[in-house]
């Protein structure tokens, strides 16, 4: 068992200015599953991508089986027995299964012959692996869990003896992450090797047997993970101690600030996405909406924002109503105390194109402060901007840098700042760390907490559960466009996860 | 029986203008299921007329006309594909490039070379296609509605018109059928998938790119050599355009692309039959007004009336790896 699989030697790569991967050096022994973690833009999926002929590294060799090998391209990578499954699924939508796992390995330039020996390898890889698919299943009409499933197959459909799954869980159930688990179990147990990337611990804890640590482009320590711990990989990815989880006190909820009553919404298509959704928010405390993504949270947020229209419901803010199913104005309702930090920071939250000071008054611009009669008062606004800058600590302090340069946790601060920093009534936060890294989540998860303890109402929506439990005073649980339950926070992952996949909703709802 | 006669008569002539709608708007289907948007079909188009004219008048050949148009027709795909697909520009102010300079300079050659006002000299007999009879059409005319059918409407046409029709199921069988379809319509969608299944993008679109210049060789050659004994400037006269409309309206599938184009077809011919014939119930009509029917009908149906067309999702977007 102690040999190696893959080795990489002093691999280098820089995209002009961004040293991406300095150095590299990594050793993944045969039939292990092999973590790397690193925060984002530590460069792991440049490596990944080096190492299956996507990129082409500046220096360094790469060592298959003890061989050396050039990867210049994927289809080196797959001759030297490499498979990789992408963060975003390398599938076409609108073909079925088999035409997936063929295309690129169809044998023959006529497909028919093709067709039929690769049914036949495909139920053979099923039943070998426990990986159920119709192949002739669209793949837009499949479960994400399923469609990853595909990508599992089209690498081992190749013959790959090492996989490469890279950020595999983001998009995935609590349910759907263990079946995944138990899949790479098993083809660990038929000697594959695996290389997982991720930003989350708890996956490399609950799984691996080495784990490999980047930070800024480097290796900075490769551990076997029985003999580490959560703490110790997040100071090593982060280069300082980190708080994993905040130190919150009690909550002292107030007065009702937000009252949604038997609200639904339908999306563009007509479908129902919020059904009938009821639940009061407080003065003084954090409400955490748990689901899976896709499961109405989104259209909650918008509809009781004013950017979308709700079919039916009424809300209540500070006891006076909203117009949501007329013409409720984001611009009233932010005037009435209601801020909003939109899921989706890139489309809704941030023009990318515009310098950091204009995105931090954006949608506050009619404010007096920041006009000059009819014109913008530029230097008030940048003075502005270089004040909020301090306060969050975004980085670079720059306000008139485009905000495409910032990172995403300085995208998101600017967002949290310009919505925070005049004291909402009431917070709507959606998805407040998604491409954040650990140690901004820290900054503004204590800020949300802050929020609270200034007697703020605040909702929070995240598909992180870990997120929510840490945060939320209550949670509640969205299926189906319903609110299935409601529970404390310190209700056990496995009970919110039957929750979030449906499965104890129905029985509640039947009780 | 007159009516019958004007139906098998109309038919004939919706055939006859269907053609080079049928081999631009599959043209514009392989390109377009590659991910590659192609305003350029009227140019490439055009371009093909003239080098067909011009060939086929210096040579007296028919098929080095043909040949020449479908060698200009590729050069000139092959300038589109080299500035959406290698320099990652703007496909369609490429292709609006390619209709304006080939608009322009097949009257400038035109009257350099030949001094006919642009046009390409009368072609003979010999230089240019002729129609195909049927073997015993003339004598099977005379039998009630079958002869009509076969004499007029089956026998009688130039053999690009064949060809044409003939493309329909082939063009189907390449697309859905072949792992050279697979993959071009793989890298319509999903350029990723493709290059990380280890096939070269480029190398998939360019193919791509020379089967629509081969389709619009034919087009042109069709306008040129069997329409018409000749070019005449500007003759395209915007089939490019309607068949680009053919091409969204089937929701690029090529059954639906011929009848599409025997649609647009009809009408065009209907318009054509109706000029100067009073129409019953509601009188003269204005030329102008039935000249003008195919575009309106486009416009309405590509408006409202064919549901939900999706065009290839990674459509107009050059392929850059992420990062």
């Amino acid at each position: 068992m102690d040999s190696i699989a893959i080795e990489l030697r002093g691999i280098d790569k820089s995209f002009g200015l961004v040293h991406a991967n300095k150095n590299i050096n990594l050793k993944v022994r045969k039939g292990t599953i092999h973590g790397v973690i690193g925060e984002n833009g530590a460069g792991k999926s440049t490596l990944m991508s080096i190492l299956y002929g996507f990129y082409q590294a500046d220096s360094g060799e790469i060592h298959v089986d003890g061989k050396q090998v050039s990867i210049r391209d994927p289809n080196a990578a797959i001759a030297a027995g490499i498979g990789m499954v992408h963060q975003h699924f390398m599938l076409v939508e609108n073909f079925t299964v088999l035409e997936n796992v063929m295309l690129g390995a169809e044998e023959s330039r006529i497909l028919n012959k093709g067709i039929a020996k690769a049914r036949v390898e495909l139920k053979r890889l099923e039943r070998e692996y426990a990986l159920e698919v119709n192949p002739d299943a669209v793949i837009e009409e499949l479960p994400v869990g399923l469609q990853q499933r595909v990508e599992i197959l089209k690498a081992l459909y190749r013959r790959a003896d090492i996989l490469i799954l890279d950020e595999p869980t983001g998009v995935l159930t609590p349910a759907e992450a263990d079946h995944l688990f138990r899949v790479l179990e098993q083809l660990k147990s038929q000697g594959k090797t695996i290389i997982l990337i991720t930003h989350k611990l708890r996956e490399i804890m609950a799984i691996t047997d080495e784990v490999s640590v980047m930070r800024r482009g480097e290796m900075v320590a490769t551990r076997t993970t029985a003999e580490t711990s959560v703490e110790e990989l997040a100071e090593l990815m982060v280069g300082r101690r980190v708080l994993l989880r905040v130190e919150k006190g009690e909550a002292k909820p107030g007065d009702v600030k937000l009252s949604v009553d038997g609200l639904t919404v339908k999306d563009s298509r007509g479908v129902t996405m919020v059904d009938n959704v009821s639940f009061n928010l407080r003065a003084g405390e954090i409400v955490g909406i748990a689901g899976v993504a896709g499961n109405g949270q989104s259209e909650l947020l918008e509809a009781i924002s004013g950017i979308r229209r709700a079919v039916s419901g009424d809300v209540l803010l500070n006891g006076k109503a909203i117009d949501v199913t007329g013409h409720a104005d984001p611009k009233e309702l932010r005037d009435r105390g209601l801020a909003h930090v939109p899921e989706d920071r890139h489309h809704v939250g941030l023009v990318l194109k515009f310098e950091e000071s204009e995105n931090a008054i954006l949608g506050y611009h009619h404010d007096k402060r920041y006009l000059n009669g009819v014109f913008l008062n530029v230097d008030a606004i940048r003075k502005d901007a270089e004040q909020k800058i301090a306060e969050y600590d975004i980085r670079p302090p720059n306000a008139r840098l485009k905000t495409a340069n910032f990172s995403g946790g300085n995208q998101q601060k600017i967002v949290l700042a310009r919505e925070m920093e005049r004291g909402p009534d009431v917070l709507i936060i959606g998805q407040p760390t998604r491409g954040v890294d650990v140690g901004a989540i820290e900054f503004i998860h204590k800020r949300i907490i802050e929020m609270r303890d200034q007697g703020k109402a605040v909702l929070l929506v995240s598909v992180e559960l870990d997120e929510i439990r840490a945060l939320s005073d209550r949670i509640l649980v969205m299926f189906a466009g319903r609110v299935v339950g409601e529970r404390d926070p310190d209700a056990t992952e496995g009970e919110l996860g039957l929750l979030m996949a449906g499965v104890e909703g129905r029985k509640e709802a039947a009780e | 029986m007159d009516f019958f006669h004007v139906i098998v008569v109309l038919l004939e002539s919706t055939i006859r203008v269907s053609v080079p709608l049928i081999f631009a708007a599959l043209a514009g289907l392989f390109t377009e299921r590659a991910g590659i948007f192609d305003i350029g079909l009227e140019g490439k188009m055009l371009g093909a007329a003239f080098a067909a004219g011009a060939v086929a008048a210096i040579t007296q050949s028919v098929w080095l006309g043909l040949l020449a148009a479908i060698l200009i027709s590729i050069a000139l795909s092959l300038v589109h594909g080299y500035a959406s697909i290698t320099q990652r520009g703007n496909q369609i102010v490429s292709g609006v490039a390619i209709n304006f300079i080939v608009a322009g300079s097949t009257v400038i050659l035109g009257e350099a070379w030949f001094r006919q006002g642009g046009r390409t000299p009368a072609l003979a007999e010999g230089a240019r296609f002729q129609t195909i009879n049927f073997p015993f059409a003339d004598a099977i005319r005379e039998v009630p509605l079958i002869g009509p059918i076969y004499a007029d409407l089956l026998s009688g046409h130039f053999i690009l018109t064949y060809v044409a029709f003939a493309m329909v199921p082939l063009s189907w069988w390449i697309l859905y059928r072949t792992r050279f379809g697979l993959r071009l319509r793989a890298v319509g969608e999903n350029p990723g998938a493709v290059d990380t299944a280890g096939i070269s993008v480029i190398w998939m679109r360019y193919r791509a790119v020379i089967c629509c210049g081969i389709l619009c060789g034919f087009a042109g050659a069709y306008l040129s050599l069997a329409m018409t004994a000749g070019f005449v400037k500007g003759m395209t006269a915007g089939k490019g355009y309607i068949a680009l409309a053919a091409l969204i309206f089937a929701k690029w599938r090529p059954f639906n692309i011929m009848l599409a184009c025997l649609l647009f077809g009809f009408l065009d011919a209907f318009a054509i039959r109706l000029q100067g014939n009073p129409l019953p119930l509601i009188g003269q009509v204005p030329v102008q007004l039935m000249q003008a029917l195919p575009y309106i009908l486009t416009v309405i149906l590509l408006a409202g009336f064919i549901g939900k067309a999706i065009p290839p999702k990674a459509g107009g977007v050059p392929y850059v790896k992420e990062r």
